[in-house]
C-alpha cells in the first residue's frame, strides 16, 4: 500500500494536510515555519486583528491548569492594514511557496468595524477569513456575537456582503444553543465553521486573595476541554451542510482522527504548539501512521465515520 | 536566528545553594549558536506530567568547544522542581536560542562597563562578561543578594572588580547592590535582576546621564513571539519579552 493521503480540500483549497496553526497560537507562522514541516502544515490561521489593533489586556495573561492553559491576551494586534502591510507579506515569502494556505482571523467590537475589516482582508492576498465572532477576552462585543445567534447572524450577513474570499466563521462553546447557532450562520452566508474557540474560565490567586486575570474570567484551552470541544463539533456536523473545522485540546495524531470521525473537515492544533512547536509534524506522523495500520488510504474514506 | 527545538541530554546538574542549580546540557546545532542573553524553553515533562508550559531559563555559558549549554536557575515552582531532578544521561527538550540578547559586538571596545545583577538575575551575565573579555572589554560586577552568594568565584576571573552586597549583611555590603553603584563611572550598565533592582539600576543611570540595558522576563506560553503572553508597555508601544526582549534600553522600559 503506498503512503496514506493526508492532502484535504477546503472551500476550494488543496491543502497539504487536514493540519491548521490555530488563531493566536501560531503567531503568523513565520514563528513556527522553520520548525514545523510546511508540506504538513495545511493552513495558517494568523493572530486574531481588529481593524484599528489594541495593546490586549492589562495584567496576568497566563496561567496554567491540568492539561491545560488559560489565557487573556485580548487580541492583542498591529491593526488589519499593518497586517497587510507587514506581517501578511513574510506570511505569503515563507509560507506560500509550500503550499500553505493563508487564513486572517478578524476579530471586532462592532458590526461596523468587522465590516471595514473584512473588506479591507477582502482585497489583499490572503485566502480566506476566519470572522472571530468568539473572543472570550474582549469586553465590548466580540462575547456577545459568540452568544446569540441572531446577533452572530447579524455581524456574519454583514461581513458576508463586503467580504468576497471564502468566510469561516469561529464559533464560542459559550453559544446559548450548538446546533441553532451554526444553522443561523450558515444561513447568514458562511462558507465553512470553525469550532471551538476557548472556553470561559476562572482563576484566583489564593495568595492575593484576587482573581488571577484583570477580567476575572478567561480562556482555557488544551487537552482539558477536547472531549467538550468535540462534542460541540459532533453537534456542529449534525447541524449544517458546510465544511465544520474542528478544534479544542488536540495535542496527538489520535485526537485529529477523533474529529476527522465525528465530522470535521480538517482540524486546527492550537495549545499543543507550545508543548512543543514540533507538534504539528508528530500529530501528521501519528495520523499517517495510523491510518497506515488501519488500512485507511484517504481521509474522507473515514470522516464522519462515528456518526450513525 | 530563529529558534529551533531539539530534543537534547543532560550532562550535569549540581546544586550550588539549597534552591539553586547549575544544570548543563548538549547543544550540537551548529547553525543555531546562542549568545549572551538569550534564553531557552526548557521541558523534561510530556504533556499532561507536570506543568503545561515550558520554562524560559536564561542561558549562563555556551561552551563553543564542547557544544554544551549551562543553565543556572532557582528552584521557584513545579517547572524548575523538575528540572532539578535531572541526572546526566536524562532527556530535555530545550527550544532556542530564543530573544535578541545583548548585542556584544556594537559595544565599543573602550567602553568601561559595569553588570549589575540581583539574585538569579546574574545567570545571564557570566556569558555576558565571558563574550565581552572576547571583546578585550573588562567589566566591573555588582551583585546582590538576599543572603548566600552563588556562582561568584566564575565572574573573578571575568571582572575587573567583583562587589557584593546582600539583604541580610551576611556577605559582602549590607544593603542594596544599586547602593554600591556609581553610574558616572561607567559608559555603560547592563542589568538582570528583580524589576525593582533594575528600575532602581535605570533610575540611577538616568540620572548620571548613562545608557543602561536591562534584562526583562515574563512568564511565557511559546517563547518565540507568537503568543503574545509576555508583552511588556515600552515607550516604544508593546513589546514581547521573548522575540523583541529580553534585552531592552532601559529608558524603553522604564523612562518617563
Amino acid at each position: 500500500m503506498s503512503k496514506p493521503e493526508l492532502k484535504t480540500s477546503l472551500l476550494g483549497f488543496e491543502m497539504n494536510s487536514p493540519l491548521m496553526g490555530a488563531s493566536g497560537t501560531f503567531g503568523y507562522g513565520v514563528e513556527y515555519a522553520h520548525m514545523v514541516d510546511l508540506p504538513k502544515l495545511g493552513a495558517v490561521c494568523g493572530k486574531g486583528l481588529t481593524l484599528h489593533g489594541q495593546y490586549g489586556n492589562e495584567g496576568e495573561r497566563l496561567w496554567e491548569t491540568p492539561a491545560g492553559l488559560m489565557n487573556s491576551i485580548g487580541l492583542q494586534n498591529p491593526g488589519v492594514e499593518h497586517f497587510i502591510q507587514v506581517e501578511l507579506p513574510q506570511m505569503e515569502a515563507q509560507l506560500r511557496p509550500a503550499g500553505v494556505a493563508i487564513i486572517a482571523n478578524l476579530g471586532g467590537h462592532s458590526e461596523e468595524e468587522y465590516e471595514e475589516g473584512a473588506a479591507l482582508l477582502s482585497a489583499s492576498s490572503a485566502d480566506m477569513i476566519e470572522l472571530n465572532i468568539s473572543c472570550p477576552n474582549v469586553k465590548q462585543g466580540g462575547m456577545v456575537y459568540g452568544v446569540k445567534a441572531e446577533a452572530a447572524a447579524q455581524v456574519v450577513r454583514r461581513v458576508r456582503a463586503a467580504c468576497k474570499k471564502p468566510l469561516m466563521v469561529k464559533l464560542s462553546p459559550q453559544a446559548e444553543d450548538i446546533p441553532a447557532m451554526c444553522r443561523a450562520v450558515e444561513e447568514a452566508g458562511a462558507d465553512a465553521l470553525s469550532l471551538t474557540n476557548t472556553f470561559q474560565g476562572c482563576a484566583i490567586d489564593l495568595e492575593k486573595r484576587r482573581p488571577v486575570f484583570d477580567n476575572i474570567f478567561a480562556g482555557l484551552s488544551g487537552p482539558a476541554i477536547r472531549p467538550l470541544a468535540l462534542r460541540m463539533v459532533w453537534q456542529a456536523v449534525g447541524a449544517v451542510k458546510i465544511p465544520v473545522v474542528g478544534l479544542g485540546g488536540i495535542a496527538t495524531g489520535r485526537d485529529a482522527l477523533e474529529f476527522i470521525m465525528a465530522g470535521a473537515q480538517a482540524v486546527q492544533v492550537g495549545a499543543a504548539n507550545f508543548v512543543d512547536p514540533r507538534s504539528i509534524n508528530r500529530i501528521y506522523e501519528e495520523m499517517e501512521a495510523w491510518m497506515e495500520a488501519n488500512g485507511v488510504e484517504s481521509l474522507a474514506e473515514i470522516r464522519g465515520c462515528a456518526r450513525p | 536566528m530563529p529558534a529551533v527545538c531539539c530534543d537534547s541530554v543532560v550532562l550535569d546538574q549540581i546544586a550550588l545553594t539549597d534552591t539553586v542549580r547549575l544544570l548543563s546540557a548538549s547543544w550540537g546545532d551548529p547553525e543555531h549558536l546562542p549568545h549572551a542573553g538569550q534564553f531557552f524553553m526548557l521541558r523534561c515533562w510530556g504533556l499532561g506530567e507536570g506543568p503545561f508550559l515550558s520554562r524560559p531559563i536564561s542561558l549562563h555559558h555556551w561552551d563553543e568547544g564542547k557544544k554544551t549549554v549551562e543553565f543556572l536557575y532557582e528552584i521557584k515552582g513545579e517547572g524548575t522542581r523538575r528540572l532539578s531532578q535531572l541526572e546526566a544521561g536524562d532527556a530535555i527538550q530545550l527550544t532556542g536560542p530564543a530573544g535578541n540578547g545583548f548585542d556584544v559586538q556594537a559595544i565599543p571596545q573602550g567602553a568601561r562597563l559595569a553588570l549589575v545583577g540581583g539574585g538569579i538575575g546574574t545567570a545571564p551575565l557570566y556569558q555576558l562578561a565571558k563574550e565581552l573579555n572576547g571583546r578585550g572589554i573588562r567589566p566591573d560586577g555588582y551583585f546582590g543578594f538576599r543572603d548566600e552568594p552563588f556562582a561568584m568565584e566564575s565572574f573573578r576571573g571575568l571582572c575587573e572588580v567583583v562587589r557584593v552586597a546582600t539583604d541580610s549583611g551576611r556577605f559582602g555590603f549590607h544593603g542594596l547592590v544599586t547602593e554600591m553603584l556609581e553610574p558616572e563611572k561607567y559608559d555603560l550598565i547592563l542589568t538582570c535582576g528583580p524589576v525593582p533592582m533594575m528600575r532602581g539600576v535605570y533610575q540611577k543611570c538616568a540620572a548620571a546621564g548613562v545608557r543602561c540595558l536591562v534584562s526583562m522576563e515574563n512568564k511565557m506560553a511559546c517563547g518565540i513571539g507568537a503568543c503574545l503572553g509576555c508583552t511588556c508597555h515600552t515607550k516604544e508601544g508593546p513589546r514581547s519579552v521573548c522575540k523583541n526582549g529580553p534585552v531592552f534600553e532601559g529608558s524603553e522600559v522604564f523612562g518617563e
